[in-house]
């Protein structure tokens, strides 16, 4: 047999190897979770919020870290909606495919996508402190809102730049307005809002680098936006930390509590994409 | 609108400028150079040497890259040449997935998997002792964690690669992966070092994951069997005390803003590679 036909045999082998590999890492992940923490899991767990000595072994749950999660999740993606949808709307209607300032914005968002979620947290707290306030709801929500509004702009844009141009010029033709033809893109970009927002949350539900000096840690829910919150990833990190195993082995706990959501999250994308693409030409 | 996208950019420039003010009280203190390569870390003593958190980041980071790199050509090279289309649908869920676990997940993986591993089966076959926290931890945990962006990426990029190229070398007698090799590779060789790049920027500021499995001790890592201790991993670890000592906060701030820097010089030239590239398809 010739060497190239040979060569092509070890290749294809190394590649099948490859996605074998990759799908077991998944599979790896997803079963060490779930087989350390699922036998520790109770309901009590996700229902009462820490008793005293929670952290050297004290009874409790971490309602504290999952409600702060959703206060702080639920803030930043409408804060953050709001604040880029508009960008979109801008940047492609108000603004024409070859502008340059079009192109600097653009860039500007790709680089502040990749800025690491713990620089934005140093520079959020060294404000924070700059202006004498302590780590707070408010402090979370507003760091969590600048680390997803990127993923906003980013994925409605991806969508808003492939709808045909004839569609703009057919409702300037029939009289409208620039702001008129926001509504034709809006229908035209609602997929795209939709996993934008699915992805906005599983990046902030997940990121514990940017909260973690921002809004610091509590065992009680928050009642006002000044109070520090617990969230659920600095929850499994700092049972993690302890050095006692029942407490280790609430984080592992809530390891898969966090896993089930952004699980769940991941999956409903798929089926929200085909939903909201129905007005979609 | 105007104001809500010119924000995107005010933000790059405020963030940079505010961490360099904040790290400008150390630089008049030490000489930038004395700073970067010395290796006394003693923030009581007033010593801020980073070299040991610098070649930690690097260590870690590199190892990462080694790693993915060969896996996330061949699944890319897989994918575009030799599978048919049903795999695609079998192969984005799991890079969905993938990408959107937590990295506290990850780190919860490594402690409980990769850690114990090293220290058990492959540490002790070229070491006499190791903890499993270590650099190949990291390195590990942090391939594992790029593997999604470098595979989604690659093989857009290798999509873009024109069909009548592909033809034409099957039809001189070229195998699939002959054609991968000399077609394919070839063609989108800058293409791949700006992905590399822009993968090397996502696993510089990886934070909560390599905090937990690389074992965080300040000496320069000497083998991949040693501790290391990334920088933002530092940062992370030293909020809680550094207002206390003075200078603390100024170091970790130029911590943050050497970050800082370094990803946005890998984001900024992979972007407009990339987007080169993508205008002169």
């Amino acid at each position: 047999m010739k060497w190239k036909f040979i060569e092509e045999r070890i290749f294809r082998v190394l590649m099948h190897c490859s996605l074998w590999i990759v799908f077991g890492f998944l599979v790896s992940i997803i079963y060490t979770i779930f087989q350390r923490g699922c036998k520790i899991l109770t309901w009590k767990m996700i229902t009462t919020l820490p008793g005293g000595g929670f952290y050297i072994g004290g009874e409790g749950g971490f309602l504290n870290a999952i409600v702060g999660s959703l206060y702080i999740v639920g803030a930043s993606t409408i804060l953050g909606l709001l604040i880029s949808i508009p960008i979109v709307f801008y940047l492609n209607i108000y603004l024409s495919s070859k502008s340059k300032f079009g192109y600097v914005i653009r860039l500007a968002y790709d680089i502040l996508f990749g800025i690491p979620s713990i620089v934005y947290g140093a520079f959020a707290f060294s404000i924070m402190i700059y202006f004498g306030l302590r780590a707070s709801l408010l402090g979370g929500i507003i760091v969590i809102t600048l680390l997803i509004i990127p993923i906003f702009v980013r994925s409605m844009d991806e969508v808003a730049k492939t709808i045909p141009h004839e569609i703009l010029d057919t409702s300037y033709s029939l009289g409208a307005t620039k702001w008129e033809t926001v509504g034709v893109m809006m229908r035209q970009i609602a997929p795209g809002i939709a996993t934008a927002t699915l992805l906005s949350i599983g990046r902030a539900i997940g990121d514990a680098a940017g909260v973690m000096f921002t809004a610091g840690f509590s065992d009680r829910i928050p009642e006002s936006l000044s109070q520090p919150t617990a969230t659920l990833p600095l929850s499994v990190f700092f049972q993690l930390s302890s050095p006692f195993p029942e407490v280790q082995n609430r984080a592992y706990g809530a390891a898969v509590v966090l896993t089930i959501i952004v699980l769940i999250l991941s999956l409903s994308g798929r089926f929200i994409t085909k939903y909201f693409s129905k007005n979609k030409i | 609108m105007i104001a809500l996208a010119f924000t995107s950019l005010l933000l790059v420039i405020g963030m940079g400028g505010g961490l360099f003010a904040k790290s400008l009280p150390i630089l008049q203190e030490h000489s930038l150079s004395n700073l970067l390569f010395s290796s006394s870390w003693h923030p009581m003593k007033g010593e801020f040497g980073f070299f040991p958190f610098i070649m930690g980041t690097i260590w870690v980071t590199l190892l990462a890259i080694v790693l993915a790199f060969p896996i996330s050509i061949l699944v890319a090279v897989f994918l575009t040449g030799f599978s048919q289309k049903r795999i695609w649908k079998l192969v984005y869920p799991i890079l969905d997935i993938l990408a959107s676990l937590p990295s506290v997940i990850y780190g919860v993986w490594g402690t409980l998997l990769i850690v114990p591993w090293i220290s058990r089966f492959f540490g002790p076959i070229f070491v006499e002792y190791t903890s499993g926290y270590t650099v190949l931890a990291g390195g590990i945990v942090l391939a594992v964690m790029i593997l999604p962006v470098l595979i989604s990426l690659m093989t857009e990029l290798f999509k873009t690669v024109p069909e009548e190229l592909r033809d034409v070398s099957i039809s001189l007698g070229a195998t699939t992966w002959q054609t991968a090799k000399f077609v394919i590779l070839r063609k989108t060789k800058a293409g791949i070092f700006a992905i590399v790049a822009l993968a090397i920027s996502r696993a510089l500021g990886e934070t909560i994951a390599v905090l937990m499995v690389c074992g965080n001790s300040a000496e320069t890592p000497h083998s991949i069997f040693n501790a290391c201790y990334p920088l933002s991993a530092l940062i992370a670890n030293n909020y809680g005390e550094m207002l206390s000592v003075p200078l603390y906060e100024s170091a970790l701030m130029l911590a943050a803003f050497l970050l800082f820097i370094i990803v946005l010089i890998f984001n900024l030239s992979s972007q407009l590679v990339l987007r080169y590239i993508k205008t002169n398809e």
